[in-house]
């Protein structure tokens, strides 16, 4: 299944909606807030995130941001756990599909926009693409200040002491810094950014990559950017560097070593195997071996 | 030569507003003259105003009126109207003061209390502390007392604290209310020799010793301090 | 004489019709211990804080070094009060961070100014930890667990990390038992001592300005009543009301 799905495969767009469900003045109080951010990158803007045809915390954020940048000319990826055929993923594709009547695809090569929660893909991203990710809670700072006041202030006067006290006391209690997902970054310097809930090991793709990120938090109604190729460093100290973790294991489809796993449980006695979490990369290089074999 | 310390017209007076604002005037007119090297003792009767000068002496009493003038960094310094900050330098530097009771944090050992303002005065740590014990021991101030803070002390030991802690520093200027007031005969003499061999070395002295034989000792001139004539 | 660190002049502050603060002028030069005495109401908390800028003035300026304070920006205040300044809360509570651990209390305000190596972070907590006479081995246990008086010296210590030049203190000894004020003052005294800390400390606690304070001022209703020398103005009182306040302590 490599061609692109066709929109018309399941028949024309729904009636009666506008194009990508969003009504064009809403699109654009979004696009604003985009642009804001993608003048103050890692900087979160408030925006009034509309009701969405599915629950908080299924992506209602990035659902709207992707709403805003979509065009008839679009392809859209979506991947939930790095995975395409997660029930949310393909949820989203078939919606917009529907409501839209874009492109969709599997393939992270193929796609304009990517939308995401957990993952960035492995393989290298173009100028010409946009990542969006769904944002639970936009705020790094939430579990150290309650007070939504005072983290505004913070960031402000650029005021992170406070996040590295959560990194000393990691290292205190346990060792190591024991954040493995959601690990904060600083953007351009300046403005301390929650990735969202992708793993640590996805950070140093963030760091000048050549497509724009988008994040947009839905219930919390905050959307930030980080254009591309930007600076972005996970915060760390000099003796106890930020590690990329990952399971110590090759795929058991594809052998890479250098990608995120996933563990998957295989019976009830015990068997486990790791594959990769990014399944079109695995199975994209599992097709390469393959024809190399056939060769 | 310019005296150490001299007095103006000092007089004092306390108002006491709680007692529906009572005026006691208690010294007036007061003209001290101490050189450095002498030792001047306040004589009087009991009630004259003999503490109440010292303390005024010492910038612990406001003075009402007149001068006291304090050669400090060879200059005069009017302790009547200096700056609070001046003042602390002044008794950093240049006045001591050994009042009859002793304050100080609790919890402090003793070899630090007396330790503690030659350090201020710039006096290295190690030296500052083995010139305490030093003196301590002098004094005759068991050496498995040092360590312990004075509070519970008897007032002959406490006495002889506050005294290492007056003498140790060496101050050009030395105030000493009843120094030997709780004393006994031995350690009286060892105060006496204390006090001749500042005057030795150029310490002006201003004392109340209300011990004959002290008195006798170490005093070059009296000094009369007449119960105020407005007084009742 | 040493140059003025903190000056203010002219400072008047209400709240309606009540008067908190009526002109009132105060100085703090480097390396001497101020104490702000008075009862409760007579304005010394609110002159604290009017002092370090967490209030404005209705009138009056405060200078910090010549710079007016409450002229700065949100931003160079709060530089100022992480470095150069210090504040100890009467309540330590409001001072730590409870879920953070005693290390890390102490670690905050070095890392809040850039430091970014946890063994010298560490290193520099357990000297701190000392010095306030906590021992080593609790610098992993969160405040919560400690008596009044570790909240108090471990306050003190996260304050004093960063070497600050001045020290706000809003009565530290307060709510604590007597035996332990004991060791806190004189913990504090030596410490200001040892790095020549200026520390300007409101109290109502007069042994305790006695034996900690070089000057100190009477406060009343919102004014200064008198002021200078602490053994002067405790000893020989003009107005009434030192007067007033001087008799009613209980002599030990």
């Amino acid at each position: 299944m490599s061609a692109l799905e066709s929109p018309r495969a399941e028949g024309a767009t729904m009636e009666g909606y506008n194009f990508a469900y969003l009504d064009e003045a809403t699109k654009r109080m979004i696009r604003r807030a985009i642009l804001k951010a993608v003048a103050i990158p890692g900087h979160q803007i408030p925006f009034g995130a509309r009701e969405m045809p599915l629950p908080y915390g299924w992506g209602t954020g990035g659902i709207q941001v992707t709403a805003s940048i979509l065009g008839p000319a679009d392809t859209l990826k979506v991947i939930d756990q790095g995975s395409d055929d997660t029930t949310n993923a393909i949820s989203i594709r078939r919606f917009f599909r529907r409501v839209a009547g874009v492109a969709t695809t599997e393939h992270t090569a193929e796609a304009s926009v990517i939308q995401t929660r957990h993952r960035i893909p492995e393989r290298t991203l173009r100028e010409d693409q946009i990542m969006v990710y769904q944002v639970p809670q936009p705020e790094p700072l939430f579990r150290l200040e309650p007070r939504r006041a005072e983290t505004k202030r913070l960031h402000a006067l650029a005021d992170y002491g406070l996040m590295h006290v959560r990194l000393y006391e990691d290292i205190a209690r346990l060792g190591h810094i024991a954040k493995a997902y959601d690990y904060p970054v600083m953007v351009n310097g300046r403005y301390l950014m929650s990735p969202s809930p992708i793993p640590a090991f996805d950070n140093p793709k963030m760091h000048r990559m050549a497509a724009l990120q988008l994040f947009g938090a839905g219930r919390e109604k905050r959307i930030y950017a980080i254009p591309p190729y930007t600076e972005v460093r996970s915060l760390d100290f000099e003796d106890h560097p930020f590690r990329p973790i990952r399971a110590p294991h090759a795929c058991a489809l594809c052998r890479s070593t250098d990608t995120y796993l996933d563990e998957v449980i295989t019976d009830d006695a015990g068997g486990r195997m790791f594959v990769c979490s990014d399944t079109d990369f695995c199975a994209e290089r599992q097709a390469a071996t393959a024809q190399e074999a056939a060769e | 030569m310019t005296p150490a310390l001299r007095t103006e017209g000092l007089s004092k007076a306390f108002t006491l507003h709680l007692q529906g604002g009572t005026h006691i005037p208690v010294l007036g007119g007061v003209d001290l003259v101490v050189h450095a090297g002498e030792c001047v003792a306040l004589w009087g009767p009991s009630g004259a105003g003999k503490s109440t000068l010292m303390r005024c002496l010492y910038g612990n009493y406001g003075a009402g009126a007149g001068r006291i003038v304090l050669r400090h960094r060879g200059e005069d310094l009017d302790l009547v109207t200096a700056d609070p900050r001046a003042v602390i330098e002044a008794r950093r530097e240049t006045l001591g003061y050994v009042s009859q009771f002793l304050r100080v944090i609790p919890r402090v050992a003793t070899r630090d209390i007396v330790a503690e303002p030659m350090i201020a005065r710039g006096v290295p740590k190690e030296e500052a502390l083995a010139r305490a014990t030093a003196l301590l021991n002098r004094l005759n101030l068991p050496e498995r007392l040092h360590s312990l803070p004075p509070a519970t002390f008897s007032g002959g030991e406490q006495q002889r604290v506050n005294l290492a802690r007056g003498f140790a520093p060496g101050y050009p200027v030395l105030l000493l209310d009843e120094p030997t007031a709780s004393l006994d005969a031995a350690n009286r003499a060892i105060v006496i020799s204390l006090i001749n061999e500042a005057k030795a070395q150029g310490t002006a002295i201003v004392g109340i010793f209300h011990d004959a034989e002290v008195r006798e000792a170490v005093a070059d001139r009296l000094f009369d301090v007449l119960p105020h004539q407005d007084a009742a | 004489m040493t140059k003025p660190l903190l000056t203010a002049e002219g400072l008047t502050l209400r709240f309606g019709a009540i008067p908190a603060l009526l002109d009132v002028a105060i100085d703090v030069s480097e390396g001497e211990v101020v104490a702000i005495v008075g009862e409760s109401g007579s304005g010394k908390t609110t002159l604290l804080r009017v002092l370090s800028g967490m209030m404005t003035p209705d009138a009056g300026t405060v200078r910090w070094l010549g710079e007016e304070v409450h002229a700065m920006g949100e931003a160079a205040r709060r530089r100022l009060m992480r470095t150069e300044w210090g504040f100890v809360h009467q309540n330590p509570r409001d001072g730590l961070r409870l879920n953070v651990s005693a290390g890390g209390n102490v670690g905050e305000r070095l890392m809040a100014v850039g430091a970014r190596h946890y063994g010298n972070i560490r290193t520099e907590a357990l000297s701190w930890l000392a010095k306030v006479e906590i021992d080593a081995a609790r610098i992993d246990d969160l405040p919560r667990t400690f008596s009044g008086g570790m909240q108090q010296r471990l306050q003190i210590a996260r304050t004093l990390v960063t070497h600050p030049r001045l020290v706000f203190m809003d009565e530290p000894t307060g709510g604590l038992d007597v035996s332990v004020q004991a060791r806190l003052l004189d913990l504090i005294r030596s410490l200001s001592r040892e790095l020549g800390l200026s520390v300007l400390i409101v109290t109502h606690d007069i042994a305790a300005a006695r034996l900690l304070a070089d000057r100190i001022l009477v406060m009343r209703r919102g004014r200064v009543v008198e002021q200078g020398l602490t053994d002067r103005v405790l000893d020989d009182p003009q107005h009434p009301y030192t007067q007033l306040l001087v008799s009613s302590v209980l002599a030990a």
